[in-house]
């Protein structure tokens, strides 16, 4: 290996920003096929978005239904008569929201708003990039995400309807057309996410890449934002976890296409191989799309406390054992499969061990907001309701790790509260602190934060109304994905909750509308964003909001932790990364040559 | 939860409550910290914030503390979840259970009773529709079958489920505390007729079983038996059990 | 903070990762998630195969063994020709480049023409994918299996051939040279990658 090749290579040729030539690159390259990660990242947010709202439009026709089971949904006369003949939902119609809400909000809200969003806004900025690794193949992410998300859409209006099989498809019922009634929607699901996996994975080798070299120096590990780590581990999680959907998912489509047998009984397949595969990928994905909440919580919290993060490098422990664990505990999905009952303890063991690194990290952030000097802006405010859900969200998964309690609670309403404990109640409120903090950096406009705090305040008192009392339905013996549970005796008292649960979901959803105006609007009226609105350490504070294209206009040097905050003797509470220790102007341009363009890549 | 209707519904009912009581503690400390913090430290004109990277000490206790208490749910769980799987056995029933066999299907369960004999698979079997029946203070051993997708097999009452899952067969077993009829579930997403697919559990008294059985049999005829009639009386027992439960 | 002071006195770089270039890293770590892949395939396979030992003929019986043995070790000699174009530009030898690339894409596109050649005359005789027209020895999922396995690898050896006549055609053009040859080293490590996995798969498909 020459010496060359050893070291030019890690120069790469970075483009940094030239303050003295205009951004003259074309509207097309500029806002639809930009390579540059920050539109890269708007472009995921706004996709992500419309999904989210997708997926909170099939969760409302669910509660609908659960609701008022029977009763025509107001407005349900638009939709054809295949799904609600007068506007009375069709059970197979049901199947198919309760299967495509998990999966546009799993596949196309959470995990690209917290990945592909998150991600690509932060990585380059915190480590002290110019962009990504692969800038083109960061383009080609986002651009097969985005048919990928179609194909899912384009379901609905195929013949015999979206997948019905929920999102966890198990076959035989997501195998065979004659079992579910749908074909051409089960296998477009499949298409749908392989397409999807090669997005997730180009942007994990992205990712990877760009965080171990790309690093400006004094960037240490242990000085990384812990966004930056846990975004790390989350696409080490998404580069071993994808191929495995993938791989099971082309199984399933032969199965329903040229007539394999893989998961299907009759010539020796085995259901149960889904399943194993299935949650093999499906454990660390639920990692995945808590890990980036977890770490957009720390940054948020570190800030709004003034205070540096407590134990950083047990939070960085954390993420590492979270993520490692991950991989041995996907049994626990199937204690009640039929799989071998000392499997079933052996996945118990493993699975409550997890407990104890989500523990050290909750512990952390009350440690961190303890004597500290408490700003309540709306980013703190999502913050702070992360950390309370996802307390409630652990400990619910306590009961279900239990073998002898998942006996009973398997399946039912309780895993269905659980899981909104930490998907909406842990991921969507980080994702909201997330958005509210970091909207200003890349659009130039501050969110509003009359209508931030409205639209927090409305969703933590909905949200809690709404899923709180769905562990009460659990234990109450209500199974999941059942279209009219009055067809029980036993469930027939729970009406009046699930009656209560709905128009508390309703009210849910509609004060969502209070968060995309208040992004419409702010994107054209809010008011100007300052560089720094957050008095916050990282990178990408020192720059203008938007940054330009190229980020920084030379490599910028790091000469701290990125949670400085309150240091004593310092006259602000704040202490940027990349401001030189003699002091100097807070927002200097850091030293330094630039590289000279054209060195190999 | 419903009151537990099997020998070890209970057991099962302990761990939920043990768990809770922890998860509950944990949760109100917590939470309770957490309040307290945001309000005793919110921001004031002059507050200054500790600089502080933490406390070694504080988080052994915090990694400690957590894992212990894991580790105690594990042992406490693992002794009844092997009871009821009987693991240790192969997931064999107590010897001297009554074996029926559950097959589902898309969107009935068939149970069949061994008859006076006590063995499957002999001529005096007979089968029933979306009705199980079975006598109180004795271990029954089901064999759980599937014709086409999966299915999950759950008694609420009796804190029992299982998925049945096509080409296995997967034992499990239960012995009744309560005589009355119970509800049946499916709970496994099974295609558009999943949220209708329920039948009912009558727990007899001994003799009240066997005088069932012979009344079965000299209706029943061919072993199959006339599956429509079972399923109006299904229907009618499903309505029976209804009124109980609100009353 | 003399750490700090440290980091001034040298020439800003940024931090050393694990001394490997993007291009190559990003090789690595795509080629981890292929492992993942391969690894779903082969532990499917396990466990079907396992489930079901009477659909597995026995070796040699269904499959041509001889014949796909000599695809086996046209692969490896593929291998060992796509060294060869590497330690040519490592040296500087355009021409040697070019002959050795040459080499390893016509040996690369026999191997699938074999394979195409093998999957024709297995289907004759009934060595399908289709559980119902399956009419050879073993049982369905044998079919299954070996062209899921054997069809994704051989997809996996056709890209790398198409990427190799790119880096041909770019080695043509004079585009690689002694200081900068990342391009025809990542395309090495795919396809020393592919090879391994035939490897593997020879081994569990065709001899076990």
């Amino acid at each position: 290996m020459s010496t060359t090749q050893l070291l030019a290579p890690n120069v790469t040729a970075q483009h940094w920003a030239d303050p003295s030539h205009p951004d003259d690159r074309p509207f097309i390259r500029k806002y639809v096929f930009s390579t540059d990660h920050k539109t890269i990242g708007n472009q995921f947010m706004f996709m992500s978005l419309f999904f989210l709202l997708v997926g909170g439009a099939l969760a409302m026709m669910i509660r609908w239904q659960l609701g008022w089971p029977g009763q025509p949904m107001p407005g349900g006369g638009v939709l054809p008569e295949t799904m609600a003949p007068g506007g009375i939902l069709l059970p197979e119609f049901y199947n198919s929201l309760v299967t495509m809400h998990g999966t546009f909000m799993i596949f196309f809200a959470i995990m690209p708003l917290l990945v592909g969003m998150f991600g690509n806004w932060l990585i380059p900025l915190h480590v002290g990039a110019s962009d990504m690794a692969f800038p083109r193949l960061n383009m080609m992410s986002f651009w097969s995400a985005v048919p990928a998300g179609f194909i899912m859409l384009a379901s609905f209006v195929v013949e015999g309807g979206a997948a019905g099989a929920g999102w966890t498809a198990y076959p035989p019922l997501s195998a065979v057309p004659e079992y579910s009634g749908v074909s051409t929607g089960q296998q477009l699901w499949c298409v749908s996410l392989i397409i999807l996996g090669f997005s997730s994975l180009m942007g994990a080798v992205n990712y990877i890449t760009t965080i171990v070299n790309m690093r400006a120096p004094g960037m240490t590990w242990l000085r990384m934002p812990l966004p930056i780590w846990s975004l790390f581990i989350t696409a080490i999680l998404i580069l071993l976890a994808i191929p495995i959907l993938a791989g099971a998912a082309i199984m399933l489509l032969f199965d329903q296409t040229i007539g394999t047998t893989f998961f299907l009984p009759e010539a020796g397949g085995q259901p149960l191989l889904w399943q194993h595969l299935f949650w093999y990928f499906g454990h660390p994905e639920v990692y995945i799309l808590i890990l980036p909440a977890m770490g957009i919580a720390s940054e948020v919290i570190a800030n709004g406390s003034r205070k540096p993060i407590f134990g950083y490098p047990a939070m960085v422990g954390a993420i590492v054992a979270i993520a490692f664990l991950g991989w041995i505990v996907w049994g626990h999905h199937m204690f009640q499969s039929g799989m071998n009952p000392l499997l079933g303890s052996s996945f118990m063991l493993s699975t409550m061990i997890i407990a104890v690194p989500s523990a050290i990290k909750v512990f952390n952030w009350l440690g961190t907001i303890w004597r500290g000097d408490i700003h309540f802006h709306t980013p703190m405010l999502n913050a702070l309701a992360f950390v309370a859900m996802f307390v409630i969200g652990g400990l619910s998964g306590v009961f279900m790790a239990s073998t002898p309690v998942d006996i009973y609670i398997h399946d039912t309403y309780f895993i269905v509260a659980h899981i909104h404990y930490v998907l909406f109640g842990g991921s969507l409120f980080a994702i909201f602190a997330g958005i509210y903090f970091w909207f200003p950096k890349f659009f130039g406009r501050m969110l509003s934060p009359t209508l931030g705090k409205i639209h927090f305040a409305l969703t933590f008192v909905f949200y809690n109304l709404v899923f709180f009392p769905m562990h009460n339905l659990g234990l109450g013996g209500m199974m999941r994905r059942i279209y009219d549970p009055n067809q029980y005796g036993f469930l027939e008292p729970l009406q009046p909750m699930n009656t209560f649960v709905s128009v508390f979901a309703l009210a849910l959803g509609v004060s969502q509308l209070v968060f995309f105006f208040n992004i419409l609007w702010s994107l054209w009226r809010g008011e100007k964003a300052p560089s720094n609105p957050w008095r916050s350490n990282s990178l990408e504070w020192g720059l203008a909001s938007p940054p330009p294209h190229g980020n920084f206009e030379a490599m910028p040097a790091v000469y701290r932790g990125p949670y400085e905050y309150s240091y004593p003797g310092r006259g602000e509470d704040f202490w940027p990364q990349d401001e030189p220790p003699d002091g100097g102007a807070v927002h200097a341009p850091t030293g330094g040559v630039p590289i000279p363009e054209g060195v190999p890549q | 939860m419903p009151e537990p209707a099997s020998t070890f519904g209970a057991g099962i009912d302990s761990i939920y409550y043990i768990i809770l009581w922890i998860t509950g503690a944990i949760f109100v400390l917590v939470e309770t910290a957490l309040i307290v913090f945001i309000i005793r430290y919110r921001h004031r004109e002059g507050r200054v914030a500790a600089y502080t990277h933490g406390s070694k000490k504080a988080e052994i206790v915090w990694t400690v503390i957590p894992f212990l208490l894991v580790l105690f749910i594990v042992y406490a769980s693992n002794d009844i979840w092997l009871e009821v799987k009987r693991a240790d056995q192969d997931g064999a029933a107590p010897a001297d259970a009554l074996p029926l066999r559950v097959v589902a299907k898309q969107f009935e369960w068939n149970v069949t009773y061994p008859g006076p004999d006590e063995q499957l698979d002999t001529s005096d079997d007979f089968v029933k529709r979306n009705q199980l029946h079975v006598p109180i203070g004795r271990a029954v051993r089901i064999d759980l079958e599937s014709e086409d997708v999966i299915h999950s097999f759950f008694l609420p009452d009796f804190r029992v489920k299982q998925d049945a899952v096509p080409g296995m067969t997967i034992p499990v077993w239960f012995e009744a505390t309560r005589t009355g009829e119970f509800p049946m579930a499916c709970a496994e997403l099974c295609g558009l007729g999943h949220y209708r697919m329920r039948a009912s559990l009558t727990v007899h008294e001994p003799g009240d079983f066997d005088r069932w059985q012979a009344a079965e049999i000299a209706a029943g005829g061919p072993p199959t038996g006339d599956s429509e009639t079972d399923a109006e009386r299904a229907e009618e027992s499903d309505v029976m059990s209804e009124g109980e439960e609100s009353a | 903070m003399s750490e700090a002071a440290a980091i001034h006195a040298h020439a800003p770089r940024p931090m050393e990762g694990i001394r490997v270039y993007n291009v190559k890293l990003g090789m690595w770590v795509f080629l981890l998630s292929e492992v993942m892949f391969f690894s779903g395939l082969i532990g499917a396979y396990i466990i079907l195969r396992f489930a079901n030992p009477e659909q597995w003929a026995a070796p040699g019986e269904v499959l041509n063994v001889p014949l796909t043995a000599f695809n086996t070790f046209m692969l490896i000699c593929s291998s060992v020709t796509m060294v060869k174009a590497f330690a040519a530009i490592e040296h500087g030898d355009q021409a040697g480049l070019k002959k050795w690339l040459l080499a390893t894409i016509v040996l690369g596109a026999a191997f699938v023409g074999i394979q195409i050649f093998e999957y024709i005359k297995l289907v004759e005789h009934g060595f399908v994918p289709v559980a119902s027209q399956y009419a050879a020895g073993g049982g369905p999922l044998y079919g299954s299996t070996f062209y899921t396995m054997t069809g994704f690898h051989g997809a996996h050896v056709s890209i790398g051939v198409l990427c190799l006549v790119f880096t041909l055609v770019k080695a043509v053009r004079g585009h690689y040279t002694e200081e900068y040859f990342s391009g025809v080293e990542i395309m090495g490590l795919y396809w020393h990658f592919v090879d391994l996995v035939w490897i593997i798969l020879f081994t569990i498909v065709y001899l076990i």
